[in-house]
């Protein structure tokens, strides 16, 4: 009985173009890969202005890389790392038709996701206070380079940019919660939530080559 | 669900033939109509024809901005507009004829309608993201066409900094719009590459996809690749207009070289984006034209890969004047000859497959006939600017500006235009006057050379670009241009008028007017809501002429087209069982 | 063929043009062989295997390996010879001579400054000796410009945030044009100067002597010289005429109207901080482009410029 009507509702994921199931799950999983390259390729431009500036001025990021709050850094780590584990175990959650658990491993993933952001709030709130501000608002007087404002643009768009798709992972994990919620998701059909981890496992990797490079290096 | 089931559903499938229907009563463009039915469609050829009519849009903005920089240019100093406006002028007719046709143009308006068709598949992979990688095209257009009107942008389309970090007019807007942009060219390469590899037809390998396709998927790869970092640069142009960021900038610390070398790392790939895909295009041509194999499938596959692979490693070719180390410039300047190699080589393998062909010039064969002379000449021509010591006195001159047109309007719209004619009927289902359209090609083609040629030679004497005012001794020359811009204009208004025909009155098309092998023309025209009424089985390659026709109609019968019974009913049903 | 490059190009005027000029014959030669190759097989073919019948059958010829290697290893032969010709040519463009005669350039958006050994400072004129290497050192002061002699077949980016350099030998006495050639704006088609190449003695003349010939006109009548020399009339008209900046033509005396500044009579004060910091006052509707003159017209000069435009009425 059960067998049938997984196999009626996975056929109604179907869409006309795919030959079956397997076929458009393989599409989608390729599709987010290739766009997980993309985001790849986007970052990697700023890593790029990175390394440039850091082999111009190394003085400067060792002095600027101190006033980051290596602390707070690290425990955001750990916060997206595990928030990378909860995301898993919803996949697997979906795996196992288990939805409830998939609920409750999403909101986790959620609530970690949002614990970032606000660490993360805190800590520009405390480097604003500073006067450490992006590109021509800079007016902080605590570090002794001329060049002190590039750290910080640098350090603003790549942590901006990051902290952005964090927050639009967010987003996608709240519409897979709506979703599971109204039973579209199985085990049958868990694409949605198969590539919305594969994007937040990138953000997390991108977040674990940013802190090193800028909170680490003092 | 035991093991005599599983012996039990290895079925037979019977292979038949399936002629494809002339004169169909209904097809894609009669069925689901109506404005709204356009405006939300998921079908890849509907989507396909909105980006060409947006494509031949923009193409006509950029022409029309075209002449009016050529009228300006017929007497030395003004002739009829300000040097603010003149500057206005060619920047947007390069970023506008770059970004919003020639980038677009083959992918997404050519590519979009064929490629599902030459796979024998339903749809691309994702048809949703397909229909939002045209809207977010619409919305980075009309962020584009704001700037125009709220306070121009003067930059230049390759936006060198610190100018454009400075100057006013609306900058911010059009970088925003291309950045936005940027992201449909992205998901329709993403979209074609799963498409390529998930949703072939039984039967095409590899080594059996047509060329046209190989030369969709090595751009594809490089719009994913290249198209991000355009992204970035852009988003840090705008932050540094924004917030004075200052990585680019030296009155904030910044680097202006690191500018140019960002923006040059997507655009110099990008002009393989651009033309690749016309590569593509002339492939399919020349075979169905010559009614021959192509000569050197593998060949020109892999070419059109190293091409892909090469032009990410030659972007320095721009700045051997710009400040970067000796050392850089020795080695991009090698890899670009290198790069012209793989390029060559199809040109004589194109050459080689008309070789004792049974040639018929129709239009599509005559726009590829132009295209291999134009783009020859374009090519030799960056190897003379490849050359270093060369390129120090050629760089910025007018001899740059005569060699991309040759490329990119002698190359790729030549290319773009044979395809047009090509899959004309495919998709409207019309044939068109070969009279009219051979004259306009005539026109075009004239009117092409007495445009660019003398910029060549202008160039060499010393003619800078991008000159609003410029020296007496290059008035003739400038002149001739002019005379030869109006040429192909007219050529182009001839073009508009008898497609415009054929559209309304033209001759009723048959399935397969040109007698292809390709698997497009083995359903009829226009073609079919769902592309094929059965699922095509490829036993032979795209270009086996020597094989009989019938050989490249087989399938496989579908039940439902392809859609699987009814889907709300049976989710209706499940949830009852749930409960 | 060598007179069609001869055409193309420019006098040859430079030691080095030479060399840039055999390896661009060199390609257009060989691109104008292969060209014509091509174009033959493509006409010939096209008339040759035109269609007779719809039942024509073609052979089947996918490939041909003594062929496809012939003309790709030629090809890469030639591109060979020319990468090692244009970089060979390029190692010479880039190394200074070690006696080479230094001139510092700055660009600004819209004119060439041209400082001496002496002190001298040109605009848009300079001034070399014939048969001596001679090194520019440049900089600018706002944007990207480029510096191009045609002539010389020499060019180079002039960068706000560093010094970049280029060399030239020049073979004869004449005038040649200079272009900057990189879009700097408004007035980038405007950014002109000339290339005067002295006789040996006669440059040493013009070094000790420039400036001094100014010594003995009028002031009103140096002031009509220097509003060109120094490029003023590229964006100030004489004659009423809106360029970039506002006409001289009834400038004197007149109320002048700002951007966010109050309104000033026109005198010597006002023009005298015009051409030192253009940037304090703006005209309504103009931009704030236009150079400082400081540390390149001294006080007399400036003087004599003031008295040429109480002239203009």
């Amino acid at each position: 009985m059960s067998e049938t009507s997984v196999v009626e509702e996975k056929k109604s994921h179907l869409l006309h173009h795919f030959v079956d199931s397997d076929q458009q799950f393989e599409a989608s999983k390729m599709g987010m890969w290739v766009f997980l390259v993309t985001e790849i390729l986007f970052f990697g431009g700023l890593f790029a202005a990175y390394i440039v500036y850091r082999a111009w001025y190394p003085d400067l990021y060792l002095q600027a890389s101190e006033e980051l709050d290596t602390f707070w850094g690290a425990v955001n780590t750990a916060v997206l790392i595990g928030s990378s584990l909860t995301v898993a175990m919803a996949i697997r959650s979906a795996q196992l038709n288990q939805i409830k658990g998939l609920i409750i491993n999403l909101y986790i993933t959620i609530g970690l996701a949002f614990t970032f952001m606000v660490i993360k709030y805190f800590e520009y709130a405390h480097k604003f206070e500073k006067g450490i501000l992006p590109g021509s608002y800079y007016n902080y007087e605590g570090i002794a380079h001329e060049k002190a404002n590039i750290f910080f643009s640098i350090y603003y768009m790549m942590t901006g940019l990051h902290g952005i798709h964090v927050l639009i992972g967010i987003g996608l994990m709240i519409w897979l919660v709506v979703k599971a919620k109204k039973n579209v998701l199985h085990s049958g059909y868990y694409t949605p939530v198969e590539i919305t981890g594969l994007y937040w496992h990138l953000v997390d990797v991108i977040w674990i080559f940013l802190f090193p490079l800028l909170y680490l290096i003092d | 669900m035991a093991t005599e089931e599983s012996t039990a559903n290895v079925k037979r499938v019977q292979v038949k033939r399936f002629k494809p229907e002339e004169y169909p009563e209904k097809h894609y463009l009669n069925q689901e109509t109506g404005l709204w039915a356009w405006m939300t469609t998921v079908d890849h050829k509907k989507i396909g024809l909105m980006y060409l009519m947006s494509v031949a849009f923009f193409f006509f903005i950029g022409g029309m901005l075209a002449l009016l920089i050529r009228t300006e240019l017929l007497t030395p100093a003004r002739t009829f507009m300000d040097a603010d406006v003149y500057n206005q002028v060619f920047t947007l007719h390069g970023a506008i004829m770059i970004f919003f046709f020639l980038i677009p143009s083959v992918p997404a308006a050519l590519g979009n309608f064929i490629l599902p068709l030459q796979l024998g598949a339903k749809d691309v992979a994702f048809p949703r993201l397909n229909l939002a990688s045209f809207y977010i095209y619409v919305i980075g257009a009309l962020f584009t066409i704001t700037a125009i009107f709220t306070g121009g942008v003067d930059t230049g389309w390759t936006f060198y900094t610190p100018y454009s970090a400075t100057t006013g007019g609306s900058v911010m807007m059009m970088t925003l719009g291309v950045f936005i942009l940027g992201f449909s060219s992205i998901l329709t390469g993403l979209n074609f590459i799963v498409t390529i590899h998930k949703l072939r037809s039984p039967g095409i390998t590899w080594n059996r996809l047509p060329l046209n396709l190989w030369g969709l998927y090595a751009t594809s790869i490089i719009q994913i690749l290249a198209t991000p970092v355009l992204a970035i640069t852009l988003l840090l142009l705008t932050m540094e207009r924004a917030l004075g960021i200052g990585i680019f900038d030296p009155a904030l610390g910044g680097d202006p070289v690191l500018y140019q070398h960002f923006f040059w790392f997507y655009s110099h790939p990008a002009v393989y984006i651009m033309i690749v895909p016309g590569f593509g295009i002339i492939s399919e041509v020349i075979s169905t034209f010559s009614r021959k194999v192509i000569f050197g499938y593998w060949a020109i596959a892999l070419s059109s890969l190293a091409i892909a692979f090469i032009g990410f490693l030659v972007w320095g070719h721009h700045m051997f004047t710009a400040g970067q180390s000796s050392l850089a410039s020795m080695v991009f300047s090698f890899l670009t000859f290198l790069v012209g190699i793989p390029t060559g080589i199809k040109i004589f393998n194109w050459l080689a497959t008309m070789y004792r062909g049974s040639i018929d010039m129709k239009t599509p064969m005559l726009y590829a006939m132009v295209f291999l002379f134009l783009f020859t000449i374009g090519g030799f021509t960056g190897i003379m600017l490849g050359a270093l010591a060369v390129d120090i006195h050629l760089h910025d001159t007018y001899y740059v500006v005569a060699h991309f047109h040759y490329v990119m309007m002698g190359g790729m719209v030549m290319a773009f235009l044979a395809g047009l004619h090509y899959w004309w009927p495919k998709m409207f289902g019309k044939m068109y006057s070969e009279f009219w359209a051979k004259i306009s090609c005539g026109l075009v083609f004239i009117g092409f050379n007495m445009t660019f040629l003398p910029q060549f030679i202008m160039g060499a004497q010393g003619m800078p670009r991008r000159y609003f005012n410029y020296i007496d001794q290059f008035q003739s020359f400038h002149q001739f241009s002019t005379m030869g811009a109006y040429v192909m204009g007219i050529g182009f208004f001839i073009m508009a008028g008898y497609l415009l025909h054929s559209l309304m009155k033209g001759k009723r098309a048959t399935a397969n007017p040109w007698g292809s092998r390709a698997l497009e023309w083995q359903t009829s025209s226009p073609a079919p809501l769902h592309n094929f009424e059965h699922t095509p089985v490829i036993i032979n390659g795209p270009y086996d002429y020597h094989k009989p026709m019938s050989e490249f109609q087989l399938g496989i019968a579908t039940s439902h087209n392809g859609h699987h019974g009814n889907e709300h009913v049976s989710h209706t049903e499940s949830k009852t069982e749930q409960v | 063929m060598n007179k069609l490059s001869e055409f193309m190009l420019p006098p040859a005027k430079s030691t080095l043009a030479a060399e840039t000029d055999a390896l661009f014959n060199f390609i257009n030669v060989t691109s104008l062989i292969l060209l014509i190759g091509i174009t033959i097989a493509i006409v010939f073919f096209s008339w040759k295997y035109r269609r007779r019948s719809e039942n024509d059958v073609t052979p089947v010829i996918t490939h041909n390996s003594k062929l496809e290697i012939t003309w790709s290893v030629i090809p890469l032969i030639l591109v060979i010879i020319v990468f090692g010709w244009g970089l060979s040519g390029y190692v010479n463009l880039t190394t200074v001579p070690d006696d080479a005669y230094e001139i510092r350039v700055v660009g600004k958006s819209w004119l060439w400054e041209f400082h001496y050994e002496t002190g001298h400072v040109s605009v848009n004129e300079l001034h070399v000796p014939v048969d001596r290497p001679v090194k520019l050192i440049m900089s600018s002061d706002d944007v990207i410009h480029s510096f191009y002699i045609p002539d010389f077949r020499i060019k180079r980016d002039v960068l706000p945030n560093r010094y970049s350099s280029v060399w030239f030998e020049a073979t004869e006495t004449g005038e040649s044009v200079i272009f900057c050639t990189e879009y700097c704006g408004m007035a980038h088609s405007d950014m002109l100067a000339t290339t005067i190449v002295h006789e040996q003695d006669e440059f040493e003349t013009w070094l000790e002597t420039a400036g001094s010939a100014d010594d003995n006109l009028s002031p009103v009548e140096l002031g009509e010289q220097l509003v060109t020399r120094n490029a003023c009339t590229t964006c100030h008209s004489v004659d009423g005429s809106r360029l970039q900046g506002p006409s001289f033509q009834a400038l004197w005396g007149s109320e002048r109207v700002f951007e966010d500044a109050e309104n000033v009579t026109a005198d010597e004060n006002y023009i005298r901080e015009s051409i030192l910091e253009p940037q304090a006052k703006i005209v309504e509707s103009y931009d704030p482009v236009m150079p400082p003159y400081a540390g390149t017209l001294d006080d007399r000069q400036i003087d004599a410029i003031i008295e040429y435009i109480k002239t203009l009425e």
